[in-house]
């Protein structure tokens, strides 16, 4: 299982970037149970990092402890330049958090929630109507302000949340699972607001649990497993950590099977569902020769799919044995 | 902005949240106000005869309205700080809060808030469950601007040592239904006090658990103050009472509040 870390990133010219966020071996305990067991990142500014894991892998602790909301038992953390330990004050200036149960108050209406924040921020009465006004806008709320946060869908409690999240203007936002419990639009949604905030030369920190929101967003992934990182990078990088992809093929008929297991040797066998898999990059070339063989032995699979490794292969390999669901097949 | 000014400016933002959410759901504050209205009007009207003459005031129940408003007016006040133990404890789950721990603002601004919220809200019922007294028959006996400031007075400081507590106990409760729980004494206290019956008329053996809690001496004191009759040591005692509870609701609420939250 391939548990290395991948190198501090550079940019292209060969400089580090300066960290939005750094971390060295932060560790945290509840009782006897070790949530955090020397947690290492890295974060340059203006990048959006994605820290990946399965549930209970102690994703939420470290945004908790990066945001200031608890304290570490050990290790070392700056955010915006600030260390969090002996200067939190100043991160909490520089940070926007949207955590993972939403941080609206449910008792007043959007606007009142926008109003508040404008207020805590210590922005004057008319610029914080506008920033309100302005955020309200930009996140479709425009209809539903007026009424209490409690009566709102999740898709829209996300979007109050992650507007008030922005009235300080932060540099750097932390967003606990930003699209958990959301219908697929919700997501989409929210995607493209998250992809909006980094234009801004905003720094993101996101967690989540879906390798497709970490593909799709993150510059950088980090896996989470167990209260480490098991391996970090772009996605392209951590794909290359694990091998190649494969031919599956499915047989109904018994015979055939038993056929194809002769004709095709290097194979992984699955008697139950008649399946054979058979290690393959998924070129044509690769392709071809396969079916050649299988023609010239006159057999005839059921149905044929081809699988590249993606991230729920490395999320698998990596986390291995922590979730039970299998990867899913791609037909392509 | 100075840190004073930082203080104030955010405490007062929190206030005006909190007062928004008591005006937005009345409910609970009036729910909380029929209990000592409810029992005024039961211990008057359905007991009023019989405790009157107990108390040598003969058949005219009016000297046992006299002697029971008092009484009542701080309950209300242990009443409705149920009530902030409840909200203390909700808000402390909500997620907002969370938020307000990771902002750049004065940290005890939501304590601060919910306090001055809730001890305006007693005010506000004291004056509610006053104003039903006087409806009943409460005349006050010659007390001068002078006193009734001074009942004013105690009667906030009261409401300001009870909130702290009550605030550390919402702060200390996982859920509402434990707050509400936790808070019991708050509201059962002065059943067991001089607000009914005077302590000499209870038996011996319980006399010192009606004298050796707070709100006998304050009833005593806002007796005094309202209806003339000897205050003696009770003043200084209530006013005892009322610092030691806030100082010590202030500490237990702060370092709850500055533990890591769950």
């Amino acid at each position: 299982m391939p548990s290395s870390v991948m190198p501090t990133p550079k940019r292209a010219d060969g400089h580090t970037s300066p960290a939005a966020v750094s971390t060295t071996g932060l560790r945290k305990s509840y009782g006897d149970k070790t949530v955090l067991d020397g947690v290492d990142l890295h974060i340059p500014a203006g990048s959006v990092f994605a820290l990946l894991g399965p549930n209970g892998a102690g994703k939420t602790t470290v945004v908790k402890i990066l945001s200031t909301l608890i304290t570490a038992d050990g290790g070392q953390a700056r955010v915006a330049g600030h260390d969090i330990a002996a200067s939190p004050e100043g991160v909490r200036a520089a940070i926007g958090v949207t955590g993972q149960f939403s941080a609206v108050d449910g008792l007043i209406t959007g606007e009142e929630n926008m109003l508040l924040m404008a207020d805590l921020h210590h922005l004057s009465r008319s610029g914080g109507r506008r920033v309100a006004a302005e955020l309200l806008e930009r996140f479709d709320l425009v209809e539903a302000a007026k009424k209490p946060a409690s009566t709102y869908s999740g898709g829209m409690k996300r979007r109050l949340d992650i507007a008030m999240t922005l009235v300080g203007d932060p540099r750097i936002i932390f967003l606990d699972e930003p699209t958990t419990g959301l219908d697929p639009r919700s997501r989409h949604n929210m995607w493209q607001i998250i992809r909006e905030l980094v234009t801004d030369g905003v720094t993101v920190f996101l967690t989540t649990q879906y390798l497709e929101e970490a593909d799709q967003l993150a510059d950088r992934i980090a896996v989470l497993n167990n209260g480490r990182i098991a391996a970090e990078g772009t996605a392209e990088e951590l794909k290359r950590l694990i091998p190649g992809g494969h031919v599956r093929l499915r047989f109904s008929d018994p015979a055939a099977y038993r056929n194809a297991t002769l004709a095709l040797r290097e194979v992984t066998r699955d008697d139950e569902a008649l399946s054979l898999q058979i290690s393959s990059d998924g070129s044509q070339r690769e392709l071809r020769s396969l079916l050649d063989r299988l023609d010239s032995a006159g057999i005839e699979a059921d149905e044929l799919t081809v699988h590249t490794p993606d991230l729920d292969d490395v999320f698998f390999a990596l986390t291995g044995g922590t979730d039970t669901d299998q990867p899913k097949e791609t037909a392509r | 902005m100075s840190t004073l000014a930082l203080a104030v400016r955010d405490s007062s933002t929190m206030l005006r949240r909190n007062l928004l959410h008591a005006r937005r759901y009345p409910s609970m504050t009036l729910n909380l106000l029929l209990t000592p209205i409810m029992l005024l009007l039961l211990f008057v009207y359905v007991f009023g005869d019989v405790m009157s003459a107990g108390m040598g005031g003969g058949a005219d129940r009016s000297a046992y309205v006299a002697y029971l408003v008092p009484g009542l007016l701080l309950m209300t006040v242990g009443s409705t700080t149920i009530g902030t133990a409840v909200s203390v404890s909700n808000d402390m789950t909500e997620g907002i809060i969370a938020r307000f721990r990771t902002m750049a603002i004065h940290r005890g601004s939501v304590l601060v808030g919910h306090v001055v919220g809730s001890v305006l809200q007693s005010v506000a019922s004291v004056v509610l469950v006053g104003a039903v007294g006087v409806a009943i028959g409460f005349r006050s006996v010659d007390a001068t601007a002078l006193e009734w400031l001074a009942a004013f007075g105690l009667l906030t400081l009261f409401a300001l040592a009870l909130t702290w507590i009550a605030v550390g106990m919402g702060m200390v409760s996982p859920n509402a239904e434990a707050a509400s729980n936790n808070a019991m004494p708050l509201i059962f206290l002065p059943l067991i006090s001089s607000a009914f019956v005077p302590v000499d008329a209870m038996p011996g053996w319980f006399r010192p658990v009606a004298e050796y809690q707070p709100f006998t001496p304050a009833i005593e004191t806002l007796r005094g103050l309202l209806l003339g009759t000897e205050i003696g040591i009770n003043g200084w005692l209530a006013l005892g009472w009322c610092l030691a509870l806030s100082v010590l609701g202030y500490f237990w609420s702060k370092s709850a509040f500055d533990r890591d939250p769950k």
